[in-house]
């Protein structure tokens, strides 16, 4: 207990020494990233022969996939560590990733059956990718609700750094259950044994992606965070839990 | 005195049983929950386009999840009046104990439904179950366990909340995704007359998750009802 409130001592020196600027350039870098690596992808990325233009949602699908599994990665452990070392700054952490995690779930599985429909021929499938994503949307959109409906402080960091760390647990679980229908997704084109088996241009523009969507991530975290501090300091200063 | 961590389980699972036992309030209202569940799942869709048999098995699990939640709502439910949670916290037994507790009780109380309702749907739906009723009782076992660990410490959640009840669907439900589909999987692959050798990894499946939640789900009991 007396960790805990040393903690929210020192967080409260800290909040109150500076509010954060309203303009966020962090936020605006990674924004213009993003937009860069697309236009690139529209205009200086070849058009894949058998899908033709469908294809280049590929470019925001899999880099929000690979966003959307390290914040809930972040979530869970971000949790373990806060079980363990009773500081609310790692439940803001966790509350900021899970809500970026969960926005960048919504963007693959808005993604996913735009482009399921040109190519497979179908807006959903039960596959086993897809129906993992959705049921981690399931999962943190749970968390959020969880966190929406605890009062105190401490006690809702403790019930999200449960059910977060259980949530990481669950994914090899889901995915196992659900693998035996048979997958349509595209076995593994970057990492796998072998060289990757997309053209270089391709290659560039793909890894490009992901590194703008995960600046993007780490922007969007940063704001979050900061927002969470500055409503815990205003709550703080009325007297309340935040 | 502290008493061994496994009887204090007993404990306070017989505890809950006779509390049960005397209002059988949950019961009941579970029971008769799954057997209108099961009639109005057969008038739900076309009985000449698809046979009865093919239905049971998806029909049973959704009723087993549905009305297992009903039981586990309560089970922290019942410590709230008077707070009577402070004594079992107060009671020199290992938090983990209780945890074991409360899954025991429940794990009766979703078996006893099942009981019921597995015969029932073999009525109504006209499938035999004498034939697999080993294997059927395996399967709803290992199911039952894995809906029950994480249903205990998410019950325990969401009864502090301020939404209780609401809440506990809405949580628990993703995580019976991997219960409820090998079960209905297995079912289905037997009361089809495959043999048991074909379900094989999905009992597996259902093993592994319930050793790993069950461990886990105990290990995070204890931060659920700090005070």
């Amino acid at each position: 207990m007396t960790s805990s409130v040393a903690a929210r001592d020192s967080l409260e020196s800290r909040t109150q020494s500076g509010i954060a600027p309203v303009f966020d350039w962090f936020l605006v870098a990674a924004g213009a990233a993003v937009i860069g690596t697309l236009v690139r992808a529209m205009a200086f990325t070849p058009v894949e022969l058998r899908q033709g233009p469908a294809q280049k949602i590929f470019y925001v699908h899999a880099p929000s996939a690979w966003v959307a599994f390290l914040a809930f990665g972040l979530v869970a452990v971000a949790g373990l560590l806060y079980l363990w070392l009773r500081d609310l700054r790692l439940d803001r952490f966790a509350e900021s990733s899970a809500e970026v995690g969960v926005v960048f779930t919504t963007v693959v599985l808005i993604t996913g059956p735009l482009w399921g429909r040109p190519v497979w021929g179908t807006w959903w499938t039960w596959d086993a990718r897809l129906t993992l994503t959705l049921f981690l949307w399931f999962v943190y959109a749970g968390y959020l609700v969880l966190r929406g409906a605890i009062d105190n402080q401490e006690q809702r960091a403790r019930y999200s750094a449960v059910l977060g760390a259980l949530g990481a647990l669950l994914i090899p679980f889901i995915h196992l259950s659900v693998y035996m229908f048979r997958t349509l997704h595209p076995q593994p084109i970057v990492m796998k044994p072998g060289a990757p088996s997309l053209p270089n241009e391709m290659l560039v523009t793909l890894l490009m992606a992901f590194a703008s969507f995960t600046l993007l991530y780490v922007a969007l975290l940063r704001a979050r965070y900061r927002l969470s501090e500055a409503r815990s300091a205003l709550a703080h200063q009325e007297g309340g839990d935040a | 005195m502290a008493l061994s961590a496994l009887n204090a389980a007993w404990l306070i699972a017989r505890k809950d049983l006779t509390i049960e036992f005397r209002t059988r309030t949950a019961f009941l209202s579970a029971l008769v929950f799954a057997l209108m569940a099961i009639v109005i799942f057969y008038f739900s869709w076309d009985p000449t386009a698809i046979p009865a048999g093919d239905l049971a098995p998806g029909v049973m699990w959704v009723i087993f999840t549905f009305s297992g939640l009903l039981g586990l709502h309560r089970s922290f439910g019942i410590e709230q009046q008077d707070r009577a949670i402070d004594g079992l916290l107060g009671a020199p037994v290992a938090r983990e104990a209780i945890y074991l507790g409360k899954a025991l009780a429940n794990l009766v109380f979703v078996v006893g439904i099942q009981m019921v309702a597995i015969p029932a749907v073999a009525l109504f739906y006209n499938v035999s179950v004498i034939s697999v009723a080993p294997a059927l009782a395996a399967i709803a076992l290992l199911a039952a366990v894995g809906l029950v660990a994480v249903g205990t410490l998410f019950g325990s959640m969401a009864v502090n909340t301020r939404l209780a009840e609401l809440l506990l669907p809405v949580l628990s439900l993703p995580f019976f995704v991997p219960v409820v589909v090998p079960a209905a999987q297995a079912t289905a692959k037997l009361l089809n007359g495959r043999p048991i050798a074909e379900v094989d990894g999905w009992l597996r499946l259902l093993g592994a998750f319930d050793i790993v939640f069950v461990t886990v789900c105990m290990l995070a009991f204890p931060y659920t009802i700090e005070e």
